[in-house]
This record gives C-alpha cells, structure tokens and sequence, in this order.
C-alpha cells in the first residue's frame, strides 16, 4: 500500500495544475481474447512517465479517449514484463470501451494510474492461496499468478478456480498449461459447454464443494461477477476461511481514482482508493445489504 | 490613532455605510464582490456593488417545500435567510472545464491558463462557513489536492454575518455549526440597528477596516449582539438529535423507513444540488462535429441520478429508496468515518427546497422510532 501511494504521488507531482489530465500512450498491440475482449498493450509516449510508471498486481488505470471519456481498466499485465508493456484487457461494454474496440495498433490513448490498493501478495506468502475468478474478473488476478509464478517458493498450495460462460468466452486459455508446469493446479469450469468441451460445467462456487482447506493457512483471492463472488465468500465462511484472508476485488462506478468524484462509494469506503481489493472483513456489514 | 487599537479578533462598530467603502476597497484589490440579491422572485448570490443591491428589509419564510419572500419593515440588510444557492458554486463551479484536447495527427492538450477568479463573499452564515470547512476536507485531503478547488479557495475573502433570524427549517444549533460564526472569516459582521458590530479575523481585514470611520465597540453594543444570538439559538426551526448517529443509520440500513420515504422521494436531485456539502462530480466531453477538438468538463453530479451507480450490467442502486439511504447515511453517517465530520450543518436547504417536502429531521427521529419499537 505505501508503495502504490509513493508512486500515484509521483504521477499527480507531474501535472500538479489539471485535474484529470492524463499522459498520453501509444497501443503497441492489441491481443484478441474473446469475442467481446481484447487485450490492449500500451506503452507512454514520455520516456520518463515510461520509466517511472510502476504497478502492483490488482491495480487499474483510467484509460480516456477524448470526446468519449474515461473508463477504469484492471491492469491484466505482469509488472516485471520485459518490455515493460502495460496490458489492459477490455470488454467492449459501454460506451467509452466500445469506441476503443474501434482503435488499432499505433492509435492512442490517454492514461492515468496506477490507482488502488493492490493484492496483499506479501502478507499471503507462505499460505495456500485459493484464486476464484468468473469472466473478465481474472484480468485483474492475471498480474496476481504471474507475481506466484516468479515466486512460487513463496506460497504453499496454489489452485485457480476460473469460470466462464462457455468455452469460447475463456481467458488467456494458451497459458493454463504454462501455469500448470509451475506448480499451480488451474481448474476451469464453464456454464455452458459445446461440443469441444471435456472439462467441468458449472459454477465456480461449486468447485468449493469437494474442496477441504486448512482455514487457518489458506488465503482466498476472488473476482468477478458480484453474484459469483457472494457465492464463492459464502462458500468459503463455510470452510472457517477467516474473513481477513479473504480478499474481494469489487467493481463501481469510477470517474477519477482517487476519492474525489464520489461515485464509487460503498458505505465508508472509496472503492477505487480505499480498495478495489478489500479483506471480507472490511465489507462484511455492508455485503449482504440489497443495492448498498 | 484609533488603528493602534485595532487587532486580530477584537471587534469595532462601523457605520452600515462604510461597508460600502470595504466593498470598493475589495474590487480595489482585484476581488468580484459577491452577495445576496434578488433575482426573479427568490434570492441568488450574485455580484454586489453597494449595500443598495442587497435585499434590504426582506425576510425569507421557510418550511418543507416552501420558500417565500416577506417584506418585513425592517431596515436591516441581512435578516434574509439564504435561499438555494449556496457558496459552493465560487469554490466548487457547477460546470468548469479541466483542458481541451487537440487532434493533430496525435491528440494534445491545451491548457486555457485561466488564473483562478477572486471571489469576496459577503454574508456567509456560520452554517455555510462549516460547509465550506466540511468541503475543505474533501477537496483538500493529504493525498488529494483539487486544484480548481485549492485555486480558488487561496483567492477568498469572506465577510460572514452572524444569524439573528433563522428561518424555519434552520438547525445549525444541533449540528453545532451555528448561529454564531466562531472562525474561517476576514470580518464578520453582526447587524444591529444602526451599525454593524465587526469582528476582525485576518490581516487583510483588519487593514482594510483600518481605513473606515469606526468606533470601539461599546459593551452595550457587544451585550446586544449576543443577546441576538442567544435568542437566535432559541428560535432554530428544526431540531435533530445526532447522540446516536452515524449508527442509528449505519446499523439500519433494512428498516422499514427506508421503504416509506422511498415512496414519497422523487430522486429530483434538488436536495444535493442545493446542499452545500455535496461534493459528487461528473466529467463529460464536448466535440466539434469533425471529432478533432474536445472540452473535458467537470459537472455537479448526485447519487438521485440513475447514472450515478452505473457499471456495465446495470445500476448498483436502481430503487429510489437505494438512493435517497445512500445519500442520508453517507450525509450524517458515513462522512463522518471518511472526513471526521458528518457531511451536514444544519442549514435546512434540503428540507425548504425539496418538492415533496422530505424533512431529513422528520426521517431520522422516524427512524429511531422504528429502531425502538
């Protein structure tokens, strides 16, 4: 946490003047993923907002497209790449992510980041680290599983539980074998299968059924679609999974990153600087209140 | 010879006609003097030149959806209580633009290099000075520095005037913001008869009143001004018990009530934007036709708005009983987790200008009755 605060100082320090002015960088690449997802790779145009950009696994960026606006974008990318290319990978939802489905490699963007309080990947060293993810909420893990991998020594047990629709609708599908060989036992399941499908159907939390955890040295990570998420915490309080080894990564409504704007509030919290990533325990009294 | 006397804190009597010459040494020094006047019918804050442009003699009645201005016979200048606006609008604009964005070959921005305006404000109540430190708190934090906000609030000079009428949807008594204006001001005036009793609260004050014709102020004159606040503090309007909050509506949030304001609610919108601690902001793009030029601006936004909660797949808060909870427990709840303070100071705006006549003293002391039954 105090590095990520160290680092998004630094950035606000370069444009102390303008609220909101974003720096500029150029889409190197763009990686189909699904259907209605790609990975956008992104590179600054300053050498020097370059060099000094640093990101933790579970942070996001506010990636803007003039005369369309902002959107908060998970970084899905490894923060030690060589190349040092910031991977955000979209779906082309609303309005501002339809119109970057419409750019192409060398077009560019505005970006502004890194803001939230990351994944707690040295408090969760030495335990059993369960990774439940839905959909587009392994974007955010993806940074989460590349830290694992180039520490693996670090972590006890390591299962990814991923689900999605179908099997069409899987992400980065070309590296579950590569996260295999290091020791973490990836377990896909999907809603709905077709015809090339072999693997397990339904839903992540029904993976938790047959699941039997030491509470005490197992930490959970989840994201994904809020039901899935409610489902997977209920799932795991009822392994005696304690509630601040637990982490939830939520979405809100996000316009500025940094506390401000004021849409992403969740009872006393910011979600874009207080989380997005949350132990449950901080959570706990407002999850179960209808549209809280 | 009667500047030796003249320090930080002690208070003097002026005429109400030298005011007039205050304000012209404001402009002097580059300030747009800004005040009460009326503007069709109800009552702005607005550009003011002279105490003529004030609205002598008129009184605002106010209660749960009602707004209405009474000549009352009096002489004095201030006795209105303040209608819709608030200051907020000189520190935090409505609709302001951050940068405009080029497209030539790459998108560029440029910046409009507009220094931030200077604004006097003449009038500020002691409710709306505690707003204005409540928006502080936001705008200002440590780790975030609003820079339109920081500009704009390094540029002010505030003229407070304490209450000696409050109106009938005042509480500032139970928020412990008012009637009294205690600190955050260059002067502060109380208006009697035949003069203003002045406080000195800065430098710039105190050099700018240097240059009047005053006296000191007697001790009759000082006995009659905080006999006029002491009767003000008994004529509050309203009344809200805050010893059990923020948990009364933290620990809450299923009650029944909820459901039964949600039905008289209609997510308008008036209550946030007339508030002068709301502090909810959106941006917006503005394009020429060719898609090559765009104006990126911040606007007033509020959690009424069905948009407000909006991520893909829907809106967090889609009942208007989601929203009216939302913005009730995060205004005398949960602000006061985030900031220290509950986001309220009693000045009653919400309740006058709220077109079903939604009274949040009338909500809380209802839900508090559920709680305990």
């Amino acid at each position: 946490m105090t590095t990520t605060a160290i680092h998004s100082a630094a950035h606000r320090a370069a444009h102390p003047e303008r609220l909101l002015e974003p720096d500029w960088a150029e889409i190197t690449a763009i990686t189909p993923e699904t259907e209605d997802i790609s990975t956008f790779w992104l590179r600054f145009d300053g050498a020097a907002v370059q060099e000094r950009y640093r990101y933790q696994p579970g942070q996001f960026n506010m990636l803007y497209l003039p005369g369309y606006g902002e959107a908060a974008i998970s970084i899905s990318s490894d923060p030690h790449n060589p190349q040092r290319l910031v991977g955000h990978t979209i779906r082309f939802v609303g309005n501002v992510t339809r119109a970057i489905s419409r750019l192409k490699a060398g077009d560019r963007l505005g970006m502004r980041g890194p803001f939230g309080v990351p994944w707690p990947m040295h408090a969760i060293e030495g335990k059993d680290v369960v990774i439940a993810s839905g959909g587009i909420g392994l974007a955010p893990l993806r940074p989460a599983i590349y830290h694992i991998l180039h520490n693996r020594e670090r972590y006890s047990k390591v299962i990814l539980v991923y689900g999605a629709r179908t099997p069409r609708d899987l992400l980065y599908s070309n590296e579950y074998d590569s996260w295999r060989k290091a020791d973490i036992d990836v377990q896909i399941t999907v809603d709905r299968a077709d015809e090339t499908w072999s693997g397990r159907v339904g839903v992540v939390p029904m993976w938790f059924y047959h699941f039997r955890v030491d509470p005490r040295k197992t930490a959970l990570l989840t994201c994904g679609p809020e039901i899935m998420i409610r489902f997977v915490v209920f799932e795991a309080l009822a392994r005696r999974i304690p509630t601040d080894q637990i982490y939830v990564s939520l979405e809100r409504n996000m316009k500025c990153g940094q506390g401000a704007c004021g849409h992403c509030q969740l009872g006393p919290y910011f979600i874009c600087k207080d989380g997005p990533v949350f132990p449950f325990s901080a959570l706990e009294r407002y999850f179960n209140v209808e549209e809280f | 010879m009667i500047e030796r006397h003249l320090a930080i804190d002690s208070a003097v009597s002026l005429p109400k006609n030298e005011l007039d010459a205050v304000l012209s040494d404001l402009r002097q020094h580059g300030y747009q003097t800004v005040g009460p006047r009326l503007k069709d019918e109800g009552l702005v804050y607005a550009g003011i030149e002279t105490l003529d442009d004030l609205p002598r003699g008129v009184i605002s009645e106010q209660a749960a959806g009602t707004f209405r201005l009474v000549q009352a016979g009096q002489e004095r200048y201030f006795d209105i209580i303040p209608g819709g606006q608030s200051w907020k609008q000189f520190l935090f604009p409505p609709r302001v633009t951050l940068f405009t964005a080029r497209k030539n070959g790459h998108w560029r921005i440029e910046s409009d290099g507009e220094p931030a305006p200077r604004y006097a404000l003449i009038g500020v109540r002691a409710c709306e000075l505690a707003a204005i430190e409540i928006q502080d708190r936001a705008f200002m934090r440590a780790d975030y520095c609003d820079p339109i906000y920081s500009a704009r609030h390094r540029n002010l000079f505030i003229v407070a005037v304490n209450c000696l009428q409050p109106a009938g949807t005042c509480f500032c008594v139970s928020m412990g913001t008012g009637p009294r204006a205690e600190r955050g001001y260059d002067l502060c005036l109380t208006e009697l008869d035949d003069v203003f009793l002045v406080e000195i609260g800065s430098e710039l004050g105190r050099s700018l009143l240097a240059k009047r014709s005053f006296e000191p102020a007697s001790a009759f004159l000082q006995n009659a001004a905080n006999q006029g606040l002491e009767q003000a503090a008994q004529q509050m309007g309203r009344r809200l018990d805050t010893s059990d909050l923020p948990d009364l509506l933290t620990k809450n949030l299923e009650a029944e009530r909820w459901e039964q304001v949600g039905k008289r609610c209609l997510s308008c919108a008036n209550c946030t934007l007339v508030c002068p601690t709301c502090f909810c902001w959106d941006t917006t793009d503005h394009t020429d036709l060719l898609g090559k030029i765009t104006r990126r601006e911040r606007v007033w936004d509020s959690c009424f708005n069905p948009s407000y909660s909006y991520v893909a797949g829907g809106n967090t808060r889609q009942a208007i009983r989601s929203r009216y909870r939302q913005w009730l427990t995060h205004k005398l709840g949960t602000w006061k987790e985030q900031y220290g303070t509950p986001g309220c100071v009693g000045c009653g705006r919400c309740i006058t200008w709220c077109p079903a006549g939604i009274d949040l003293t009338e909500e809380i002391a209802a839900l508090r009755e559920e709680v305990k039954a």
